[in-house]
């Protein structure tokens, strides 16, 4: 499918610019490049790039405020008025940008190449209308189905994220449904068209423990039927180690760190990276090697984050961490592999691992 | 969804008597019988003492009130102590006359607000939301009687286009209707058509802002059928709100605007009774009053109803 | 902070906040009110003529150097009289507020504090009494008690009282549900003591933006009450009284109604606009949600 020199392992990607990659092969489903949000003057999201590969499953990490939402939406063209979007953003089956292009043609993209769920469930389905046919809506939107045939697709839909009784289901309004039914709701709708690339904001955050696992198992298992790409959002390591083969950490508005989960989560070399690795008790998940036994208290990164416009200049997270200095207050180039590697000055040694105590981190790249 | 009306209907009927008690205490808490008050302090005890015969004033007062309160429902208001003459009837003509004001006032106010407000909050964070804020400002600030005003002595007095008031009944002659009718309806309407499409804006951009607005997009819809398919609904909730209390504001509005354009209705009604010092005919007119305000709150939880499933609790 | 920094704390949910309405109703209505309140407290002492003054030979005189705003049919000065009108809008307007906040106000703590089933009656008897409109009272209290401005204001006042109990209730059930006093009521406060040291204070911003509203409100059923003469009697001086006296020669001199008309509307805007100034200044989350 692709020539033998560009086919490539994970580990010795090396593609050109600032890409950050780790998929096989050239078949991307996603390219991001470049790509800015800004709110007038006011800069949110500066030059993320990354790839997603078919069927690929890759997270996206940081604390609330770091614009992982912004960069998702700038990537569904859906960024809120008054913000707007620069770089490129590009989808394997669509010949053009779909930073700059109009709002019709990415309408027709919407939900049918690139769909989206939504961290609310409670206020992202429209409250006055049947739950059937929100869900045929997107396929009526895109003519591709229409009338009793969409209404008979979205209860197939919704047996499909396993919803007991759909014909009922699609009968009932969102206020009728628990907030795990609503999000299984909107992840129908965002599988209905078998979109190219899915992106999940934070799903499982407002749910129940008790439905996120069922929750991230659909989406897990509708991406891969579908052969989408995925984006995951969300603050929950724990989350991304068992949903995501590759993970990009953001901060302030940059993705500060990417990588294969096992070796990130493993020997993060960015301080952050590091601090949410030690807040995040993955340990007790048994991700960095412990066996979650020996309980300690939760190491908490010193500070918090700033709010937009008021990070420092050069590496934003220096204000917090523990081995800035004078040499941070450039913005700092990416160490390591395009796909695989940190943007900090500093960085920590791959084999000073995360936890103190724990076993040899694996190689990187090793999540099979 | 039928428990739900049968509640709400009953809530209806249940204030309404309520309010009857209220109305007629009300009219009776006066020092003096009313009696007294329309013949006059000189009047002899005999005298008084016999109209109160003749009107039944002097039984006790439950029975009075439900002599009063039970032919209500027939349109039998009793009779005026003043004049004598049925008090039905007059109210059941000046009704008419009322909500014809009323009607042509709201579809004024309609015609101004949903498209004004609607228009703004689509163009919104322009200066339009401002300007518009301004308008509806002043439109509070200029009670509709001054708005009458103003109208008569520029469309009537000054150009000469519409009569000063006046009232011809639209099986007469339908044109002099129409003319007759303008301007208080602008009266009427202009003021509350600037209040109301400052509500239609931010009710818009409220719903505009929402998340199921985003999923729409996100599904593919363009940002314009997002807000007809899905907007339009959920917007008209809280403006039915608004249209129910500006009915209100516009009946009692009426009644002094019916005043301004010697329009005979209900207003016109009140304030001869209340000059004339008719009881009776009061009780009646404010009795009515209370009820279409009643009326047009239950149609409101109605409608909501209809509109809102979250509304229609499994009883 | 400025506003449009502030706006974009928290990038993940974006919210567009539009700034720097807030400060603008707030000047503007309080220059309003100001004018209104001082021109009120001249006419004490001053006045450029004498507001009582029959003049059979200077009627409905236009604007001039004498008479600025020119004379009424009975040829007094205009001027004079909206300034003493001013002092009849401003005191029915006092009083009448005055009156709900003493009765909405207990009123409110009492339907937010009762036990339920008490708190579930109250509610609905006030519910009740708000579906009567302000104007209607007056009216009824004119044809029974006569026609006064004392009937008027007070009229006014008891219909607004509902307006003030359900302010005072919402925010009284918001204050009892905070852990501060709940945390004071398992110390032992009693209910009184709770509502006068935690309640009052929480809500009175919210009364406070209330009282200017109703402000308005009265001074607009004021102005059509006299209008209709069942306000303020002749001859003295009220914007409504003077509206009806001039709509009475509307069509020799249509000018005459123009400046009890500006009166009214500037009096009624300015307290509205404070009102909206106050609510955005004081909880700028209510900023939109008009």
């Amino acid at each position: 499918m692709s020539d033998p020199v560009t086919a490539r392992t994970p580990a010795d990607v090396t593609v050109g610019g600032a890409a950050v990659d780790g998929a096989p092969g050239d078949d991307h489903r996603l390219v991001v490049e470049d790509l800015s949000v800004r709110a007038g003057r006011l800069g949110l999201v500066h030059d993320v790039s990354f790839r997603l590969g078919r069927g690929e499953r890759v997270g996206l990490i940081g604390e609330s405020g770091s614009g992982k939402s912004l960069t998702a939406l700038a990537v569904m063209g859906l960024l809120p008025e008054g913000l707007s979007a620069s770089g490129s953003v590009r989808v394997s089956s669509v010949d053009h940008d779909l930073v700059g292009a109009s709002d019709a043609r990415l309408a027709d993209l919407r939900g049918r190449v690139l769909s989206m769920v939504f961290q609310e469930p409670m206020t992202a389905l429209n409250p006055v209308m049947r739950v059937g046919d929100q869900v045929a809506e997107v396929m009526e939107v895109h003519d591709l189905a229409s009338g009793r045939d969409a209404r008979r697709r979205a209860v197939e839909l919704l047996a499909q994220v396993r919803m007991r009784d759909p014909d009922g289901v699609a009968r009932r309004y969102p206020h009728q449904l628990s907030g795990g039914q609503r999000q299984r709701v909107m992840l129908a709708i965002a599988l209905a068209n078998e979109p190219d690339v899915l992106v999940c904001d934070e799903p499982t955050t407002a749910l129940d423990v008790t439905v996120q696992a069922q929750m991230l198992d659909l989406v897990v298992r509708g991406a891969a039927e579908r052969d989408a790409a995925l984006l995951f959002i969300t603050h929950d390591l724990a989350v991304v180690a068992t949903v995501c083969e590759r993970v990009l950490v953001m901060y302030g508005g940059h993705i500060v760190e990417a990588g294969p989960t096992r070796r990130v989560f493993t020997a993060p070399r960015h301080p952050y990276t590091r601090g949410l690795v030690r807040a995040s008790d993955l340990g007790a998940l048994g991700v960095d090697g412990t066996d979650g036994s020996l309980r300690r208290p939760l190491p908490t990164i010193p500070g918090t984050v700033p709010p937009a416009g008021a990070f420092p200049s050069g590496c934003v997270f220096r204000n917090r961490c523990e081995r800035a200095d004078e040499a941070c207050e450039v913005e700092p180039p990416w160490d390591g592999l395009p796909g695989d590697g940190a943007a900090c000055v500093h960085p920590y040694d791959p084999e000073d691992t995360a936890a103190p105590g724990d076993t040899a981190a694996s190689e990187p790249g090793g999540v099979t | 969804m039928a428990f739900q009306l049968l509640t709400r209907t009953a809530t209806f009927l249940a204030t309404l008597a309520v309010a009857s008690v209220l109305v007629f205490a009300f009219m009776t808490v006066l020092p003096g019988s009313p009696a007294q008050v329309v013949l006059g302090v000189s009047a002899s005890e005999e005298a008084v003492a016999q109209m109160e015969a003749d009107f039944g004033l002097d039984r006790p007062l439950p029975e009075q009130y439900w002599d009063w309160v039970s032919g209500l429902p027939s349109g039998d208001f009793g009779t005026s102590y003043v004049t004598g003459a049925e008090i039905g009837p007059q109210i059941v003509d000046r009704s008419l006359v009322t909500l014809w004001l009323v009607g042509a006032g709201m579809l004024v106010a309609l015609v101004i607000a949903l498209p004004l407000g609607t228009l703004a909050a689509v163009k919104h964070r322009r200066p339009s939301g401002t300007v518009l804020a301004g308008i509806s400002q002043v439109g509070i600030a200029v009670p509709s009687f001054l708005a009458g005003i103003i109208l008569i002595s520029v469309f009537s007095v000054t150009l000469g286009w519409f009569p000063a008031g006046g009232w011809t009944t639209p099986a007469s002659d339908p044109v002099a209707f129409l003319q007759g009718l303008v301007l208080p309806a602008l009266a009427l309407g202009l003021v509350q058509g600037s209040v109301l499409s400052r509500y239609v804006r931010s009710t818009v951009l409220n719903v505009q802002r929402e998340d199921f607005i985003r999923t729409a997009r996100s599904k593919g819809l363009r940002s314009w059928q997002a807000m007809v398919h899905h907007g339009l609904r959920n917007a008209a909730i809280p403006i039915v709100t608004v249209l129910g209390l500006q009915l209100s504001v516009l009946l009692v509005g009426a009644v002094v605007v019916e005043r301004v354009f010697v329009i005979p209705g209900l207003g016109s009604l009140l304030i001869d009774g209340v000059r004339n010092r008719d009881l009776l005919l009061v009780q009646g007119v404010v009795m009515v009053l209370v009820l279409a305000i009643l009326a047009i709150n239950w149609l409101v939880d109605v409608l909501y109803t209809v509109l809102d499933p979250r509304l229609r609790a499994t009883a | 902070m400025s506003a449009a920094t502030e706006a974009i704390v928290l990038p993940d949910s974006v919210d567009v906040v539009e700034p720097g309405r807030a400060n603008w109703s707030l000047r503007v209505g309080g220059v309003l009110v100001g004018l209104v309140v001082v021109v009120a407290l001249v006419s004490f002492v001053w006045t450029p003529w004498d507001p009582y003054l029959v003049d059979g030979t200077n009627r409905l005189m236009g604007p001039s150097s004498s008479h600025w705003l020119g004379t009424d049919q009975f040829g007094r000065d205009v001027l004079s009289r909206l300034m003493v009108g001013a002092r009849t809008t401003l005191y029915v307007g006092i009083v009448a507020v005055s009156l709900a906040a003493v009765g909405g106000i207990p009123l409110g703590i009492v339907m937010g504090m009762a036990p339920r089933w008490l708190q579930t009656v109250l509610v609905r008897a006030n519910d009740l009494l708000l579906a009567f409109p302000a104007l209607l009272l007056a009216i009824m209290f004119g044809a029974v008690f006569g026609a006064s401005t004392t009937t008027a204001m007070v009229a006014i006042g008891i219909a607004t009282i509902p307006v003030f109990a359900r302010i005072t209730r919402s925010g009284t059930l918001q204050v009892m549900s905070t852990e501060y006093v709940l945390a004071a009521r398992a110390g032992g406060r009693s209910a009184p003591a709770v509502a006068v040291r935690h309640v009052l204070p929480n809500v009175t911003s919210l009364l406070l933006v209330q009282a200017s509203v109703s402000f308005a409100i009265a001074a607009l059923a004021e102005a059509a009450l006299s209008f209709l003469g069942f306000g303020t009697a002749p001859p003295i001086p009220s914007w409504g009284r003077m509206l009806n006296e001039a709509y009475s020669v509307l069509a020799v001199s249509p000018l005459q109604a123009l400046w009890p008309g500006l009166a009214i509307a500037t009096a009624v805007l300015g307290f509205n606009l404070l009102g909206d100034g106050l609510r955005d200044r004081l909880d700028p989350r209510l900023a939109d949600a008009r």
